[in-house]
């Protein structure tokens, strides 16, 4: 207990706790297979947030390319999936069996090299992490250490997001082209597809969210997070206090990659497929805003903010489809005008203030972590 | 690896240092050395390229051509973050300190340990970094504020602070630009008392326009105009300099 | 690769990818100078801009309809008129959302690509709401169809010609405006030092607004350029978004001729090498190429050494 109340502070324990409660407890006892499930492909976009908190929030560096590794992650945990439902006896009926039925179709004979090692398990997971981690490093040394960031950056990230997306629609003999993989159903023989499959599932990403959640806060609280807070805000300073400003950027850019990598591979095994519909611009700065709603300074802010964004679309798109781009628009407006702290913010402004008032056993204030100057001054100069 | 002091050995040496911006020489043709626990202070005029001969020292600049060895080791050639591990600190003109983060955080940053990715993420904050960044609070007048947000502090306050994260870096060579501009009179005086307890065992070179202030620290000074030395010397010799009174000293 | 032509051949389709690569560079070029204006002086990324363009684009569709049924007899001058009328309605948006949006923004330039991205999509909403969600495609006036025969074997296309000289005409303007009119001077000095320059007397805020309006006025008029060789959809501006950006920082953000030579490499290497593979892989191709320039050399093809 001494190591968790130190590990979050009050108020963190309570959206703990909270989220803990949501997430386990009270979504899988109240909703039904299909809306847990629902809940689970939410919740993938929530890994990526979590990254952007640490990457964009606290180190400044706003990246409109995570569906790149979101992507990524998916693609390559779709890849082995894939494999393994185009078994030799699945597809006898193609002309070339063992081999996916897009790249069939396409007259492809026989399974690309890059296809092979994807027949592993063990190299899928480690692909789900190193690739896009590598892609990332590659990406972030070239750009931070010629000093690249701020607007320059955005825009190169979004490029990269638009050059992926064309090149998976455009490959379609590799890649299943617009429709992506589709029709993923075992892994390792144990059938994805079934409800009780889904609500193991929902489990396992629920559990690897709290790990992710974990190692964020973990990153937050070390000197290292007070570094991105303060490479955000005095760049030089923190260069001329004998830190390589760029190693830091490339390492918190790296991280978001992971997690949002992370997230896609959920969303290949939640979803049951994966396609460029994911990787590409719109998507990508769709997942910047999740984080800006929920509050770019916090965690459990960016998985609210995922969870509540997604809700809020599903439920506008099927109802009102013209309302929905209304909506998100305007979203996008007025939490950068009037909100640029997020919900997070407004808990912290308003409800927070409430709460310790109701319990007013002492006097407290607000000691650590959150300011409202913070990020209106955080936009960091290129 | 040489063992022992060398005879005549500078601390600083700068040799014909010159910087372009676009064909304008900012800093041209520059040579000049500072020895071991000396107090230089460079004087001039606006535009004379005081600011940008430290831009140079400590990397933040680029130079065209020349050299700038600081104990043997040559530092155009190194990145601002090795410079600083070097031994050389620098503060800037206006206060740049972490205004999100406390006093005690802004020191700890500054603490020379963990500097790298993984050995920020293992740093911890053991009693040696808690004794230190106490002893530099109370150096620098901010004991009591540790716990305090930068962005609470007076300007004078914020000077100090930064001050102190580069006490806390120990550098050899201290690098001040105009460390008492913008102070009230009494921060003033608190700040020359500062300056003078930390100066002790180390090199400075200080920007400075207040001649009261120059003439109570300097060993010796240099005179710049338009990115060359003017004069150098002396206070006394400096001041009485017939090119320098014209230019600089004379209005 | 070559083998089934002959040099001859070889030779007419290369001037004719040239051609059609120019009229891919005159598109870039236009839709580049808004930006050039915007991003590279101001500092403003509007990613809204291709919401802009395609607002020119619908201008010029409602004039040539309203021309078609009430003054069929001018119809074929029609065209300048509705250039006038997008940059108009073009540039008035711009200064509306700057005074609305951007003003609030400027210190936090990463948020101004949220907020107008955010812009972009309600902007698209309305298209759709308004114009319906099909590509909507203006008649030519007769003048304009049919291409002019240059030898046996190679024929451009008089609406291309048009647009290209249309570029042209409007570029020069631009960099009369910026380069040496009064008012050019103050958007630079505004850029350069915003304090000094209110200080000196300039009002900022006004040079603000009318730089942004004009920045989204030109693109108004490529918008309008761009109904000559294209259809128009409400998304057709977000297809375009990702490629000008590039274009603007591939040249160097706060150079016109750097933009100028950006679009040039861009559009030439898309448009050849679209002739030897499929569409997707030469952009990829083309988009790869910036994008890696761009990391060896994040200041564009033109940049000016300053001290910081």
């Amino acid at each position: 207990m001494i190591i968790t109340s130190r590990f979050f502070n009050r108020s963190e324990l309570i959206g703990f706790v909270a989220l803990a409660v949501v997430l386990f407890v009270i979504l899988p006892l109240l909703l039904d297979v299909f809306r847990l499930n629902l809940v689970a492909k939410y919740l993938t976009y929530a890994f990526v947030a979590i990254g952007l908190v640490l990457c964009w929030g606290y180190g400044g560096i706003l990246s409109l390319g995570q569906g790149v590794f979101f992507g990524l992650g998916g693609y390559c945990m779709a890849m082995f999936l894939k494999l393994e439902a185009s078994s030799v006896e699945n597809t006898k009926i193609q002309s070339t069996p063992g081999i996916p039925d897009f790249m069939d179709w396409n007259q492809i004979t026989s399974l690309p090299l890059f296809w092979q090692p994807f027949h592993s398990l063990t190299f899928t997971i480690l692909a789900i992490i190193l690739v896009p981690g590598l892609f990332a490093l590659i990406i972030g040394t070239a750009m931070f250490k010629r000093r690249v960031g701020g607007t320059y950056f955005a825009i190169i990230t979004q490029a990269v997001a638009a050059i992926l997306t064309i090149l998976i629609v455009g490959q379609q003999g590799y890649t299943g082209g617009i429709n992506g993989m589709t029709d993923l159903r075992t892994l390792k023989g144990w059938d994805i597809r079934p409800d009780n499959a889904k609500i193991i599932l929902y489990f396992v990403e629920v559990v690897l969210l709290f790990a992710c959640i974990g190692i964020a806060q973990f990153i937050r609280l070390t000197k290292l997070g007070r570094i991105l807070v303060a490479m955000r805000e005095q760049e030089d300073r923190v260069r001329f206090s004998g830190y390589s400003v760029a190693n830091f950027k490339i390492f918190a850019f790296c991280m978001a990659a992971v997690f949002a990598a992370i997230g896609g591979a959920m969303f290949a095994l939640n979803v049951g497929f994966m396609s460029p519909s994911f990787v590409g611009i719109v998507p990508s700065i769709e997942m910047v805003i999740y984080t800006a709603v929920g509050g770019r300074m916090s965690i459990f802010g960016a998985v609210w903010g995922s969870l509540l964004v997604n809700f809020a679309k599903t439920s506008l798109s099927e109802s009102f489809p013209q309302l929905w781009l209304f909506g998100l628009g305007g979203l996008f407006i007025a939490v950068v005008l009037a909100f640029p702290n997020g919900l997070s913010g407004i808990w912290q402004d308003y409800v927070q203030p409430r709460i310790d008032r109701l319990l007013a056993m002492r006097k407290s204030k607000p000691k650590n972590g959150w300011r409202d100057n913070s990020v209106a001054d955080g936009a960091p100069a290129e | 690896m040489l063992i022992g002091h060398q005879p005549k050995e500078f601390l600083l040496a700068v040799e014909a240092l010159t910087v372009s911006f676009d064909g304008f020489k900012a800093v041209n043709d520059l040579s000049f050395y500072v020895e071991e626990n000396e107090i230089r202070v460079i004087i001039g005029p606006n535009g004379a390229g005081k600011t940008t001969v430290l831009d140079l020292i400590c990397g933040k600049t680029r130079a065209t051509s020349g050299s700038i060895q600081f104990r043997g080791k040559e530092l155009t050639k190194l990145k601002e973050n090795e410079i600083v591990q070097a031994g050389v600190g620098r503060k800037f003109q206006t206060p740049s300190v972490f205004e999100d983060l406390t006093v005690f955080e802004n020191l700890e940053i500054s603490y020379p340990r963990g500097r790298t990715v993984f050995g920020s993420l293992t740093f911890q904050r053991d009693a040696a970094v808690k004794a230190r960044v106490e002893e530099v609070a109370e150096m620098i007048f901010l004991k009591d504020r540790l716990d305090t947000f930068a962005d609470q502090l007076s300007h004078g306050q914020k000077q100090w602070l930064e001050i102190g994260m580069l006490l806390i870096q120990d550098p050899d060579l201290l690098m001040l630009d105009e460390p008492v501009a913008g102070m009230s009179v009494s921060e003033r005086a608190k700040t020359a008392e500062l300056l003078n307890r930390i100066i002790k065992d180390r090199s400075v070179l200080v920007i400075e326009h207040d001649m009261k202030f120059v003439e109570d620290i300097a060993h010796k000074v240099t005179v710049l105009h338009q990115g060359q030395i003017l004069s150098e010397g002396t206070m006394e010799k400096v001041k009485n300099d017939p090119k320098v009174i014209e230019v600089y000293l004379g209005h | 690769m070559f083998g089934d032509y002959s040099i001859g051949d070889l030779g007419s389709i290369f001037v004719m990818q040239g051609f059609a690569g120019l009229i891919l560079f005159s598109v870039y070029v236009l839709m580049a100078l808004g930006l050039a204006i915007i991003f590279g002086q101001m500092g403003v990324i509007n990613m809204a801009h291709g919401e802009f363009m395609i607002l020119g684009a619908y201008v010029t569709w409602l004039t040539s309809n309203f021309f078609q049924s009430f003054l069929p007899s001018l119809f074929s001058g029609y065209f300048f008129l509705a250039m006038i009328l997008a940059f108009l309605a073009s540039g008035a948006l711009g200064m509306l959302v700057e005074w609305a949006l951007i003003r609030h923004l400027y210190k936090r330039p990463l948020d101004t690509l949220l907020a107008t991205w955010g812009l972009s999509l309600i902007l698209q909403q309305t298209y759709r709401s308004v114009f319906g969600p099909r590509e909507v495609g203006v008649e030519l006036p007769q003048w304009m169809l049919g291409s002019l025969k240059v030898t046996d074997s190679i024929e451009v296309p008089i609406n291309g010609v048009f647009v290209m000289g249309l570029t042209l005409l409007i570029t020069t303007a631009v960099a009369y405006v910026l380069y040496k009119s009064r008012w050019g001077r103050q958007v630079r000095a505004v850029v350069q030092n915003r304090i000094m320059a209110g200080a000196v007397g300039i009002n900022t805020e006004k040079v603000d607004r009318y730089t942004f309006g004009l920045g989204c006025g030109i693109a108004g008029v490529a918008g309008s350029a761009f109904t000559m060789i294209g259809s128009t959809g409400p998304t057709s501006g977000q297809l375009y978004i990702v490629d000008t950006f590039l274009v603007v920082v591939f040249g160097g953000a706060a150079s016109l001729l750097g933009t100028i030579a950006s679009a040039f490499s861009i559009s030439q290497t898309q448009s050849t090498l679209e002739f030897f593979m499929s569409g997707s892989m030469a952009k990829v191709l083309t988009l790869l190429a910036v994008v890696g320039i761009l990391m060896l050399r994040p200041q564009g093809l033109f940049a000016l050494k300053v001290r910081k």
